[in-house]
Formats: structure tokens, sequence, C-alpha cells
């Protein structure tokens, strides 16, 4: 099997703290400083940097592996001063198919904090887009990655692994997806002004939420945030007779009791014909009821219920991850393939021996005819012979070889495979 | 010929709800087309046995008690289809094809004798009554697939133990609206079918319609009710949700036990 040379050399939030984390993270700037100091080292051949806040990667292509991974990890230490001994034990290094199998599980995000998270796809492909521009990758580390965003994709197409939800936020969201036919003729109330409320509300307000009431105890905080949602104030003793008019019902005040309370709920459902609400109580202690939820076409999600729609959600990923694991598999055997596609060394000693196999027929054919030659001359004759292919076939080797690291590289094996008949 | 066209269409029900589950719980790409292409094909053929069916017996589909369930189960899947091609709800198919293939393999336990059309000036009467029930008890099929997504969903969200259901089930206000429309659409057809059937079984006996054999009519009134109570809970009264499709899951089961001891 050929070999790759591909090694990376990385701490991320697993392996490491956030303290140590932020001090190794390389900024755009600096990444076209390091990436053009790495090239400079005759056993870097390619280089490229991932840096994000759960992760710092050097992944590279080298002439020895070893020898390569060393270099990475001292580099990463002297370019931001940190001493060695302090390092070696975070981080983590991979060669060869490893690495591409960590580059997948990485840009697929089953690496990353919140698995499935969608973020970790776009930084990878800046990354590589800034490497591309500083050409400081080539043939293999280019393949590598292109593949890897279709791994990624393929991943998220054809597993579960991005389908739920895995913030409150979003869980509240997609349950208000699963209540309401469409959320743009749908109203939202939001009582209290807390800070994940308004996320909440943005998070609908994004999905299509026209209407949008705030009701506070300070008026003006109600007016202010309404501003910023595009909504309008309510004045807070005012709320609860316009209960009925709120489809979808966020609650997060300071207050110690119950500010909802089941009979209001009832009185609501009733002035508005049964048609389904939805409340969401972030508030601690809780603002609503939680009999509320046993009213016929009311649902009541308090900050826990979330949560563990949020955990179950997180665990179905991890079911999901494994059967992501079989695709990244599938991909990292395909590489490889590709890789030893690229190894010229077969294809030159396939052609040697094709060579070979010709002058040796056609000398023997001659020298049978030609009985009356010594053993010394039929000795010359094969040395002639040898030499002359062999000066034919020394050019086309050497370039052979050089082209096999160029993107052109395949192309020319194929060509002499094909014009030589090499794989008859 | 007829038989193996008829065991076609089963078959093909058959496998078009093994495929439809199979979607539902595992989501594999491309098995809910393969699934209504099955339904297509059982569709062709249910079809051609009733084109056939009439020929030999020279009036429509409605004399015999196998014709009559071969007929209900058709213009279910008829129906079906129309609901799939215009609300594209994904899973229907999961709840209402085997109702499809249960009364198709009923039917194979009926006579399959050719019995002459009753010869009586109220024919006409009876043609109605027959074709007007069944259309309704179509729509009223719809409504109990779309009741049983509704009540799955409806304990999902609810006990908040979302499970796998809760992801592929459609919204509760949609299923609830559709709900519905599916029953205002067989209620009327139903009712009209009710009463022309009435009708004509005091025009033919001569008796007072509480002389009707009260076993076979009991479940049909009480399904007749049902669904009344859902169409005017829900136009007049402002009823929703979980009532409306407990009344069309209900409703269905009555209607139905009450069909096989009807016909």
């Amino acid at each position: 099997m050929a070999e790759s040379n591909l090694v990376i050399v990385g701490v991320n939030h697993k392996t490491t703290p956030v303290e140590l984390r932020e001090k190794l993270a390389f900024t755009k700037g600096s990444i076209e400083e390091s990436t053009e100091k790495l090239g400079s080292f005759p056993e870097v051949d390619e280089n490229l940097i991932i840096s994000t806040c759960n992760r710092v990667e050097i992944y590279a292509r080298v002439n020895d592996v070893d020898k390569g991974i060393d270099r990475l990890k001292k580099f990463i230490c002297d370019f931001h001063m940190i001493p060695y001994n302090m390092l070696d034990k975070h981080f983590y290094a991979f060669r060869e198919e490893e690495t591409v199998q960590h580059l997948f599980r990485v840009s697929s995000s089953l690496d990353s904090m919140v698995v499935g998270e969608s973020q970790i796809l776009g930084q990878v492909k800046d990354a590589y887009s800034l490497a591309k521009s500083l050409q400081t990758t080539g043939l293999i580390l280019n393949q590598l990655f292109e593949k890897a965003f279709s791994v990624a994709k393929k991943i998220r197409e054809e597993t579960g692994i991005a389908e739920s939800a895995v913030s409150i936020s979003s869980a509240a969201v997609e349950l208000a997806r699963k209540i309401f036919e469409d959320l743009e003729s749908h109203t939202i109330m939001l009582v209290g002004t807390g800070e994940m409320a308004e996320l909440a509300a943005k998070h609908l307000i994004s999905y299509g939420v026209k209407t949008v009431y705030v009701a506070s105890r300070t008026y003006e905080r109600a007016t202010a945030l309404a501003k910023t949602l595009n909504g309008s104030a309510l004045d807070f003793e005012h709320f609860k007779t316009e209960l009925h008019k709120a489809d979808i019902i966020i609650s997060s005040t300071a207050a110690p009791k119950f500010i909802i309370t089941k009979e209001m709920v009832q009185t609501a459902i009733h002035e508005r014909n049964n048609r389904p609400m939805f409340f969401i109580d972030i508030a601690v202690p809780r603002d609503i009821e939680p009999e509320v939820n046993d009213l016929e076409n009311v649902y009541l999600y308090d900050i826990d219920d979330l949560q563990s729609v949020v955990n179950a959600n997180l665990q179905e990923r991890e079911k999901e991850a494994e059967l992501a694991m079989g695709i990244i598999q599938t991909e990292v055997s395909k590489f490889n393939n590709w890789v030893d596609s690229l190894d010229a060394v077969p294809t030159i000693v396939e052609l040697r021996k094709r060579a070979e196999t010709i002058r040796v027929q056609e000398i023997q054919k001659t020298l049978r005819k030609m009985t009356h030659l010594s053993d010394e001359d039929k000795n010359s004759l094969h040395l002639m012979t040898s030499s002359i292919v062999n000066k034919i076939l020394h050019k086309p080797t050497v370039n052979l070889k050089k082209k096999t690291q160029t993107a052109e590289g395949r192309t020319y094996l194929k060509a002499i495979r094909h014009l030589f008949h090499l794989d008859d | 010929m007829k038989i193996i066209t008829f065991n076609i269409a089963m078959i093909s029900y058959l496998l078009a709800s093994l495929e439809y589950f199979i979607y539902l719980v595992y989501r594999k790409p491309g098995v809910s087309t393969l699934a209504t292409g099955t339904v297509v094909v059982g569709l062709l053929s249910h079809t051609a046995i009733i084109g056939l069916r009439s020929q030999e017996t020279g009036h429509g589909p409605y004399t015999t008690s196998f014709e009559v369930a071969v007929f209900l189960s058709w213009l279910v899947v008829v129906v079906y289809c129309f609901t799939h091609w215009r609300y594209k709800i994904k899973d229907l198919g999961s709840f209402v094809i085997p109702v499809a293939f249960l009364i198709l393999l009923y039917a194979t336990f009926l006579s399959k004798e050719i019995v002459n059309f009753p010869e009586s000036q109220f024919r006409v009467l009876l043609t109605l009554h027959r074709t007007l029930s069944i259309i309704g008890f179509a729509a009223f099929a719809i409504a109990f697939g779309l009741g049983v997504m509704y009540l799955i969903q409806e304990k999902q969200v609810k006990s908040k133990k979302l499970g796998m259901m809760y992801f592929r089930m459609p919204s509760l206000e949609s299923l609830d609206n559709l709900i519905y429309k599916a029953v205002a659409v067989g209620f009327p057809l139903f009712t009209l079918g009710f009463l022309t059937g009435a009708i004509w079984n005091i025009k033919m006996s001569q008796a007072s319609l509480f002389s009707l054999d009260l076993v076979a009519i009991w479940p049909l009134v009480i399904g007749w009710v049902l669904y009344g109570l859902v169409f005017f809970g829900r136009s007049r009264m402002g009823w929703r949700g979980k009532k409306i499709a407990q009344g069309s899951v209900i409703g269905f089961v009555t209607v139905m036990l009450s069909i096989l001891l009807h016909v």
C-alpha cells in the first residue's frame, strides 16, 4: 500500500483546557506567517492550519511521519512560546489513514463538543480556502479536504446527526412547529424580559412569527424589548386579559409565585375556541402552574422539560454518530485507494519489466542466429542492449516521479499505462 | 384472470403497507416513492377487477357484499391518492393503506356469486344509498388515519416524551384541520346515504323505520352520531384536537363494524 505521508498534530476541547487552548489559537494573520514558516521546513511538503475556539490542528504532508510529527509539535510550542514539556501531554497526533479519518470526523462534526453542530464545517472550509490562497496545500491535502467536505455533506443527508434541536431555544421552536401548522400566522407573547426568553422569541421570529407582544412589570423594559423584536408592549396588568390572543407564551419573570394559573388559561382557551396554546416557562422559580398542561389543547414546557428534550436529542445524535462512522470508514478506504493510484513506483517497475522482457526476447532471437560469437561478444551485446533500454527509460522515469507529485500525476500515470499496455 | 388481478391488488396493498411502515420507522430514502408506486399498481389492478366484474354482471359494483367490499376498498385508495397528492402528508399511507388491504382481505371470504340487481322501481334509491355511503366511508377512512396520527403526536407532545414518531408526524394543528376537512366531506355524504337507505328500506318493505334489523343498524347509528358530533362540535362549538381525533377513530371503527354486519 502506498503511503500518503499525511500527519496531523493538534489539541482540542477533549484533551486541553480552554486556558491553554486560547494561548495556542492562531489568528488569520498568524496563520499566514506560520504556514510560510512551516513550508520552509524541509520535512514539510504541504500544510494547513485549523484554529477554532475548540481546536487547533495542523494538517501536513511530510517526508517522514515521525520526524514530521515532532517538527509540528515543536513548531506549535515555539510559535506560541510555550515550553514543550508543558504541552506535550495535551497533543494528539495521527499518521497516514488515521489523519484522513480524523479530518472526516472533524468536518462531519463527530468530534465536536455538540455532535452534529454545523459551524465546524464552515470553519474547516474557511481554513482550507485560506491555505489554498496561501498556496500551502498541494495535490494530496487539496484532495483530502475536498473529500472531507463531501463526506460531511453525505453524513448530514444520510444520517439524523443534525436533525434534532440541541439547545433550549431551538427545542422550543421545534415544539412550536409540531403544534402549529405554520408559525407565520401565529402570535407570541413574552411575559417578563429574560435573556433566554428574548433568545427563544428571536428564534421563533426567524421562523416567521410576525406578531409579538411583550409584557413586563417595568413598562420601559417591555417597550425596549418590544422595539428590538418589532412587537408591541403591554401593560403588565393587562397581559392576563390579552392572554387569549397569544398562541405561544414565553414566561420569564422573577416572580416568586405562579403568575399564570390554570383558571386563567382555562378562560383564555375558551375565549379562543380551543385553538391550541403553547406555554414555555423559562423562569426559575416557575411562573406557570404545572396543572396548565392538563388542559386539552394546551401544552406547557418548563426549563427542565426543555432540557430533557435537549438531552434526549443529544443521545439520539450519539446513535446517529455510529451510523456516520460507518460512512467514514468506507470513505477513508476510498481515499486510500486514490492515494495508491497516485504511486508511480509500481508503474515504473512494470514498465521496466516490460522493456526488459522485450530486450531479452529480441537478443535471444538474434544470438540464436549468430552462433559464431564468443561468450564475451554475447555479453557485450547484452550490456549494450541493457544500457539502451536504461537510457531510453531514464528520463520518462524521473519525469513520471516528479509529475505524480502534481495534480496532473494521475493523467501521466494513466497515459503511460495505456501507451505501454501495462494493464493487459 | 380475475383471481390473479384481485390477488395483485391485494398483495400490492399489503406490500405498500409494509413499505410505508418501513419508511415510517427507518426513513430509508426512496422507500416512500416505492410504496406510492406499489399503491398505484394495486389501484390499477383493483380498477380492472371492478371493470371486469361490472361487465360480467351488467351493473355497478354495489349489489353483493363482495362487490360492495371491493368497491369500498377501491374508493379508500382513490381518496387516499387524492389526499396524498393534494396535502402531501408523509406517512398517512401507513395508516390508511392497511385499511384498504384488510377490506379486500375480508372480501376474499365473501361469496363471489353474481346476483342480479334487485328489480324494483326504487333501484335508483338503492344505488344512491350505496354509492353515497361508500364515498362517505372512504373519507372517514382518511380521517381515521389522520386521527391515529394526531393521537400519536398529541401523546408525545403532552407527555413530553418525544420519541421517533415526534420527528416523523406533522404538526397537530395541520392534522386537526385535515381531519375536519375529511369529516366535512364524509359526514354529509354519509348522512345522505343513510337517509336514502332508510327510505329505500321503508318503501321496499312497506314497514316503518323502526322495524329494521336492530343489530345491524345500531353500530351504524352510533357511528353516525359520533361523526355528527365531530362535525358540528368542530364547526359550531369550537371542539378541537384530541376530541375530534378520538371521534374520528372510534367513529370509523363503529361504522366499519356496522358495514360488516350490514352488507
